[in-house]
């Protein structure tokens, strides 16, 4: 509540108007149409896209970047950088619950020589293991000798890891130069405004040069600080990706316009990601009842930025001590107890012949969807429909629907299958619920969906499924994905059109607001 | 008079801890304190306190009003 006092102190500060500077800002170097306009599919999920040729050979092997390789490659957050420079009303970082997930939130810290140990030890363990983040849980940028001690001594112990950093942007033009000689792959940006009468509704405050700053120009001072950050970062040929969490009613439309500003400096992926806002985080935002958006509501805003650059869809808003494969979270495994006390061997070789194995499986996939698109050669139909898929990765319909802890979303139309996001339906910390409410959980987050496609399903989640108008589908399990969509929804087309059945579109669907962990 | 960190509200983020023009904060038992015969209250250095003004928990660095007012030694 004291945060929330803070917010309309803040609001009511003297309002100065936007200069000319934030005026060129926005127009600086165009509008972006020049590069990636025209694109319909989602390049992050299909694969290269419209990357150029070297931005995909960085980014390939990153889970975070890359739909296609979130499900072979892991990655790792070290909880090096506590300390914050600033307040966003969707953070809270007094509460530290061990069994959720969300940005902010980490169970211990480490000190950058802990931090180097464990991504040995984690390397070791998982060879698929190709990225180590520094996400916070404050920001990296306002620990900058944490986190570059950290950089530095993992790059000389396993110089095959990919670095890389994620910030609020404050403080980013003051060590631009440090991320580019420690060759830190990429960096994401937290950019939720580009306009200070949007952002004094976000950031109550910021630390800068030494002052509390509140308000309008503290909005203003982070918005030209994230931008020159993002240029200067470009310039130089580092990899920058936008994060921004959509807010309704506060940046939901605006974003379309940072969406431009982002790629118009040179961004390569932007990741529009639904706010989290539980009561319970003690949040502003959970405290004010302010709400995320729904799947439909997302879903349209990524939409509508496509075209203008890559969009992400993957995302899974992860701690910042994470470690693994996107969705899941082994970070329990790795305390720092325990890697004090594990043998730790790094082994180049045995991770080499692990990621080449992937690429093999990789390279299957990509033919499997190729022959699956044929099956669509010659239909014609404006239908579109959302399908739901439970997997346990590798790109295949290959996890038991009660077993299902979240689904893969698909848009499907005769153009092919865009990957749209992932809904979780996990039932940790649900505050209260009992077991018997899990299948109406389940609907309500796929209810968009004209099918699911499981391994396998019982017999009263069928029924009810059926009831709810959602079409189970097992006769592809441990089938690829998209291949398997393919021949369903050429079968769909074909009963529309034998009038079997009546297209209609579904109705909306809820995007879970609790924590994530992986049992 | 000095400042003084509620050790019930110190999230430990160690954000304080390098802001200080005096190095009056450290670490103790999982929490951060302040060595009150070094705080100055940042008097002479900046406009605000620096740790009030870098802490994400209201109200957790407070005045210590058991604190004499900080005299320089020399």
């Amino acid at each position: 509540m004291r945060q929330a006092i803070d917010v309309s102190i803040g609001v009511m500060q003297e309002m100065k108007p936007l200069d000319k500077v934030m005026q060129k800002m926005a127009e600086h170097k165009g509008c972006g149409m020049s590069a990636g306009s025209g694109k319909a599919s989602c390049g992050s999920a299909a694969g290269q896209g419209d990357l150029a040729p070297e931005v995909w050979e960085k980014v390939k092997n990153h889970p975070c970047y890359s739909e296609e390789a979130h499900h072979h490659y892991a990655r790792m957050h070290v909880a090096v950088a506590p300390s914050c420079n600033m307040q966003c009303n969707y953070c809270n970082r007094k509460y530290d619950c061990a069994n959720e997930s969300r940005p902010g939130v980490v169970s211990e810290k480490l000190t950058p020589q802990q931090a180097a140990r464990k991504v040995l030890a984690v390397a070791s363990a998982i060879p698929q293991m190709t990225v180590l983040g520094i996400a916070g849980p404050g920001d990296p940028l306002a620990n900058p000798e944490k986190t570059f001690k950290t950089f530095e001594l993992i790059s000389k112990a396993a110089p095959d890891i990919k670095l890389c950093l994620s910030t609020n942007g404050l403080a980013l033009p003051d060590h631009v130069d440090t991320i580019k000689n420690l060759n830190v792959d990429h960096v994401t940006i937290t950019i939720n405004m580009i306009d200070p009468e949007v952002g004094a509704e976000i950031y109550p405050w910021i630390f800068y040069k030494h002052r509390r700053i509140k308000g309008r120009e503290a909005a203003k001072i982070l918005a030209e600080r994230q931008l020159q950050g993002l240029d200067m970062l470009t310039e130089r040929g580092i990899l920058c990706k936008v994060n921004s969490v959509m807010i309704p009613g506060i940046n939901d439309r605006h974003l379309v316009d940072v969406n431009k500003a982002v790629k118009s400096r040179g961004a390569f992926l932007h990741n529009i990601m639904p706010l989290i806002s539980s009561p319970e985080h003690g949040t502003v935002f959970g405290l004010t009842g302010q709400r995320g958006p729904s799947a439909q509501e997302l879903k349209d805003l990524q939409d509508s930025c496509e075209g203008q650059i890559n969009m992400m869809r993957h995302c899974r808003q992860c701690r910042a001590d994470a470690v693994g494969l996107l969705g899941e979270d082994r970070s329990a495994e790795f305390t720092t107890e325990k890697i004090m006390a594990m043998d730790v061997s790094y082994d180049a070789d045995t991770r080499k012949a692990y990621q080449q194995m992937v690429e093999q499986e990789r390279r299957s996939k990509v033919a499997a969807r190729q022959d699956g698109l044929s099956q669509l050669a010659g239909e014609t139909s404006d239908i579109r429909v959302l399908v739901a898929v439970a997997t346990q990765g590798s790109g295949r319909i290959n996890e038991h629907f009660g077993h299902a802890r979240e689904f893969q979303v698909y848009e499907l139309s005769t153009g092919g299958a865009k990957f749209v996001g992932h809904r979780r339906v996990d039932l940790y910390c649900r505050g209260g619920y009992g077991e018997e409410d899990l299948l109406p959980t389940v609907i309500r987050a796929i209810n968009d969906c004209h099918a699911v496609f499981v391994a396998k399903i019982g017999g009263c989640p069928r029924g009810e499924l059926i009831q709810a108008g959602i079409e189970p589908v097992d006769r592809y399990a441990h089938e690829f994905i998209e291949q398997s969509a393919f021949a369903w929804f050429k079968g769909y087309l074909d009963r529309v059109k034998r009038a079997e059945i009546r297209h209609a579109a579904r109705g909306d669907a809820d995007i879970r607001q609790g924590a994530y962990v992986v049992a | 008079m000095a400042y003084k960190i509620v050790k019930s509200q110190c999230t430990a983020c160690a954000a304080c801890e390098p802001e200080c023009p005096n190095n009056a904060i450290r670490e103790k038992d999982g929490t951060f304190i302040i060595k009150p015969e070094k705080c100055t209250e940042c008097i002479g250095y900046f406009d605000d306190p620096q740790c009030v003004a870098v802490c994400p928990v209201e109200n957790t660095c407070i005045i210590d009003a058991a604190c004499p007012r900080y005299q320089a030694t020399a």
